[in-house]
């Protein structure tokens, strides 16, 4: 008789989720399962809004990434004023808005980091829930938790300099950015006291990431096996090959490193990638329509972005992106964890890319805003901390939006998800009929690598719980736990 | 004699309806302290609170974290946040007690620290406040501008858990 295990909710990932498990009659996993069970409002909600307000209404989405889904509309915007796509804006407008964005991957991947996947690091798979957080964090390395909130606190208030407030922020309209950087805040950016300046973001990046790489070295069969398998990678990069996060056309690569899809205009996103549907969730499941639903799957995010571009334009990071490639021998990097070694590595650029754009006099002065020739519709996409993000829009003669549609990060990243969840699951559940601490655990961290944000996935509006459930091959549930 | 550090910090969506009382009291509270021209004080608000609002508290004496709440009160209700407190979190989530406790950790200070919960009704997809949520704004504005007036009364008065 085969068996069904559920885990929910998954804890430490953006958002919630529910995960089952079905086992066969000797209780081995068939199959794995990540659900969302909210429905996708967002795209509709948008609908007669006119196309201005767009760049902020989307932002209420997720109150973790606001920034990238108010930069990705706002790109999608530009393209509908006639702004161009991505490269037209002012010098001012476009630096601005690159210091926002880099202030919001350097937050985001340090909230992952310190506040979601460390815990997993420090104390292990099997260690008692009480102990997994950032509280057992700062009780066993008071330093890193500091650090953390330290370099988090950065990020959000070059976020606040830039977007011009916390809650809803403005800062980019169609067409440009609506402020500079003030002369005071730019020198409180690189000169601030108590550890608040660039240059210390710049120290403790590369002190998380020695730390990250010294777990690696005492821990590589965890790290470089666990929940790992081959995938295409996908990503935007800049036209010479670069990282780059803001702008840039669509490359991908599949599990050799053969190119696969590369110099996509982004406007033109629908006539490569498709987004499949199933029955037993709410999430779509993208897919390279050239390799079809079952081969042209594909990662986004820190990982996949390593995997696409051909190097780092600013110096630190780019060491460490030749470490990581030579780890590999230049071939794609498919192991899971080492999302967590590639998003400290973007931490690292993004803190460089701070310090390029803080000593740009750029941001201080310029014109903010250029218009053209109006469009009906605009795609706008960005590399955001989780992946990339799509958002496209149409608008009627009265301005209002007629169509929206959403790709967020972690639907790019749902079949792997789905993927990781089920390799985690037959490393630690193969042959057993009850749900263990450590099993659960295991399954989560799986998908924590990916840094989902089930929220913006499902563009739900509310709370989502989630559960582990253990099922038989009749579908009758033999174990549940919610962590 | 030292200016007493206060900080009123607000977190909630106001794009969620009455989610959005923690903002609307700090962007009232903030007009009449101006008016009043009273020292010491700084406003935030945040869709949530989160890690790095650990060092901000750690910086005051006074913290008055103002949240909506969908809790069985009257009107609105003055709590303390102590070690005693809640600390739960998620990411999308983090406790007063939360920040509290990780200020207490990893900064060494215990600001004298409350929660003013204002009782709210509807959470639709809407900038703007019901009816009977502004009424309840209006009288926790009333009672917190008395409170502040004799804001060492609140540090020493700190040890009873409910004040209204």
């Amino acid at each position: 008789m085969s068996k069904k295990i559920t885990i929910d909710p998954v804890t430490r990932v953006e958002g919630h989720g529910k995960v089952t498990i079905y086992l066969d009659e000797d209780n081995n996993v068939k199959e794995s399962r990540l659900h969302i069970v909210e429905f996708r409002g967002f795209e509709r909600f948008i609908q007669g809004r006119p196309y201005w307000e767009a760049p902020v209404l989307v932002q209420r989405l997720c109150g973790i990434c606001p920034v990238s889904h108010h930069l990705a509309a706002a790109k999608a915007i530009d393209v509908i004023v006639g702004a161009g796509t991505g490269d037209g804006l002012t010098p001012t407008a476009d630096k601005m808005r690159r210091l926002m964005h880099y202030g919001q991957i350097f937050q985001s991947h340090v909230l992952h980091f310190f506040h979601l996947a460390s815990p997993d690091l420090l104390f292990g798979l099997d260690a008692v829930p009480e102990i997994r957080n950032i509280i057992g964090i700062a009780k066993e390395n008071k330093h890193l938790a500091v650090m953390g909130i330290m370099m988090r606190k950065y990020g959000q208030e070059i976020i606040k300099a830039t977007s011009g407030k916390k809650i809803h922020g403005t800062g980019a309209i169609p067409g440009g950015i609506n402020k500079h950087l003030t002369i005071t805040e730019r020198d409180s950016f690189l000169n601030g006291k108590e550890g608040q300046n660039i240059d210390q973001m710049i120290a403790w990046s590369i002190e998380a990431l020695d730390f990250l790489k010294e777990y690696h070295k005492n821990n590589k069969s965890f790290i470089d096996t666990f929940a790992s398998f081959p995938s295409n990678h996908l990503s935007i990069v800049r036209d010479d090959g670069a990282m780059d996060l803001y702008h840039g056309k669509i490359r991908a690569v599949d599990t050799n490193g053969k190119v696969v899809i590369n110099g996509i205009d982004y406007q033109n996103y629908t006539d490569i990638i498709v987004e499949g549907v199933k029955k037993w969730t709410y999430m779509k499941f993208p897919y390279l329509k050239d390799l079809g639903k079952e081969k042209g799957w594909y990662r986004v995010g820190p990982l996949a972005r390593m995997n696409t571009c051909d190097f780092i334009p600013s110096e630190l990071a780019q060491k460490e992106f030749e470490v990581f490639k030579h780890y590999t021998k230049g071939k794609p990097n498919n192991s899971t964890m080492h999302y967590h070694w590639a998003r400290l590595i973007e931490v690292l650029h993004a803190a460089e890319m701070m310090k390029e754009l803080l000593n740009d006099p750029d941001i201080l002065t310029g014109e903010l805003v250029i218009k053209g020739k109006k469009q009906y519709e605009g795609v706008g996409v960005i590399e955001a901390p989780r992946g990339t993000l799509f958002h496209h829009y149409k608008i009627d003669n009265n301005d209002q939006i007629t169509m929206a549609n959403l790709i967020v990060s972690t639907t790019n990243n749902n079949d792997p998800m789905n993927m990781a969840v089920n390799a985690a699951a037959k490393e630690m559940m193969n042959g057993q009929a009850q749900i263990t601490e450590p099993m659960m655990n295991a399954v989560e961290v799986a998908i924590r690598a990916y840094d989902p944000c089930l929220s913006c996935a499902t563009h739900a509006l509310g709370q989502m719980p989630l559960e582990l459930t253990l099922k038989d091959i009749n579908n009758n549930i033999i174990d549940k736990k919610r962590t | 004699m030292k200016t007493i550090k206060i900080l009123i910090y607000a977190f909630g969506n106001p794009g969620r309806m009455d989610d959005g009382l923690g903002c609307a009291f700090v962007n009232a509270l903030k007009k009449w302290v101006v008016q009043q021209n009273l020292a010491g004080y700084e406003f935030d608000c945040n869709y949530q609170l989160n890690i790095e609002d650990a060092y901000s508290i750690s910086q005051k004496d006074l913290v008055i974290f103002v949240d909506a709440s969908m809790e069985d009160i009257e009107s609105f209700v003055l709590t303390k946040v102590d070690e005693s407190s809640d600390i739960s979190f998620t990411s999308h989530e983090a406790s007063p007690g939360y920040i509290y406790y990780l200020c207490m950790e990893l900064f060494n200070k215990t600001p004298v620290t409350y929660l003013l919960h204002l009782k709210g009704y509807k959470w639709l997809f809407q900038e703007r406040l019901s009816q009977k949520a502004k009424t309840n704004l209006e009288n926790a504005l009333d009672f917190m501008k008395k409170e502040l007036m004799t804001k060492e009364n609140l540090i020493s008065d700190f040890q009873n858990t409910i004040l209204n």
